[in-house]
């Protein structure tokens, strides 16, 4: 089975949106990351084309790893952009995330 | 996931979900963000915004013949009367399909996409495999889908781009002469208004 055959028979509570039979997203977050971007372009934090144009950038470094299909994953790309584009702005660094991924992860499930 | 390959962003599942969440929780503790602007966002392109927004186009289109005019000469405009448009929408084209053409949308880029009428694109509009087959080998992607186009039928591929979406203007299915605009819409699939299909036929009754 292929990831995304895999991503997409998921059920229960990792169940997946879905129109017209298609998978719109293919993880929760993938549609916080696409809110994110979005929202931040909304807010005048930068603007949609430099995201854009971050984003092609990122998809055309990962075909050209010529990488296997199966481990394309759109959002991932789209999420890296993202970081790049907040680093350097000044906005969110790398090592900031990682700080606040840990502190999250060690704070138990309620 | 991840066998030794040199790029960063490979998180496996867990981890980027950790990630995003770390995002959102310093963007909106640094005010860049209002708490509850990634739920909406996310919210209304999962639930609000979806191909019926492009169905109800193109029945329009198929039911009144001025509209369709104006849909064909200035494409945002016409969308614009029915209450679509916004973020991401920007200028759409509507390419007509007829008896002598196909239209078939792609972006070679990246993923431009006419979001504000057809939603999120799907999963296999943003894969490479898609984007570069589809202007190499149009009929016989289009064929793969379950559409076999007539071989006296040319294809045209439209290239989308920041600036410029295209939104395909199916032709009314025979058989749908006494059918409302609301029962058109419902004929109206996604893959057609992307060029990879046609709309649905008619319920018999």
């Amino acid at each position: 089975m292929s990831v995304k055959d895999a991503v997409a028979t998921m059920t229960g509570s990792a169940a997946l949106p879905r129109r017209n039979g298609e998978l719109v997203f293919a993880a929760p977050w993938e549609s916080r990351a696409f809110g994110l971007a979005v929202g931040l372009s909304q807010a005048g934090v930068f603007t949609w084309d430099a995201f854009r144009e971050r984003l092609i950038a990122e998809i055309a470094e990962w075909e050209a790893a010529g990488h296997p299909a199966e481990e394309w994953s759109y959002y991932a790309c789209w999420l890296h952009a993202l970081e790049e584009l907040l680093e350097e702005r000044g906005i969110a660094t790398d090592a900031e995330l990682d700080a606040l991924m840990e502190a999250i992860a060690s704070v138990p499930e309620h | 996931m991840g066998h030794g390959h040199d790029h960063d962003h490979d998180h496996d599942h867990d981890d980027v979900s950790l990630r995003v969440k770390a995002l959102e929780s310093l963007l909106v503790e640094r005010g860049y963000l209002a708490t509850d602007a990634v739920d909406k966002l996310a919210e209304a392109y999962e639930h609000d915004v979806g191909p019926m927004n492009g169905a109800r186009v193109v029945a329009r289109a198929w039911s009144d013949p001025a509209f369709k005019a104006r849909l064909l000469e200035d494409g945002s405009k016409a969308i614009a009367e029915l209450g679509y448009g916004g973020f991401e929408g920007g200028h759409v084209i509507v390419c007509e399909n007829s008896d002598d053409l196909h239209n078939v949308v792609v972006c070679t880029l990246c993923s431009c996409y006419p979001w504000s009428v057809l939603g999120l694109p799907p999963t296999w509009y943003k894969e490479p495999t898609y984007r570069a087959r589809v202007v190499v080998e149009p009929r016989t992607v289009i064929g793969e889908f379950g559409y076999a186009v007539p071989a006296d039928k040319a294809i045209r591929v439209w290239d989308s781009s920041a600036e410029v979406r295209y939104l395909v203007l199916p032709q009314r299915p025979a058989g749908t002469e006494g059918l409302s605009e609301d029962e058109l819409a419902a004929l109206v699939t996604r893959d057609s208004m992307i060029g990879v299909g046609l709309p649905l036929e008619p319920a018999r009754a």
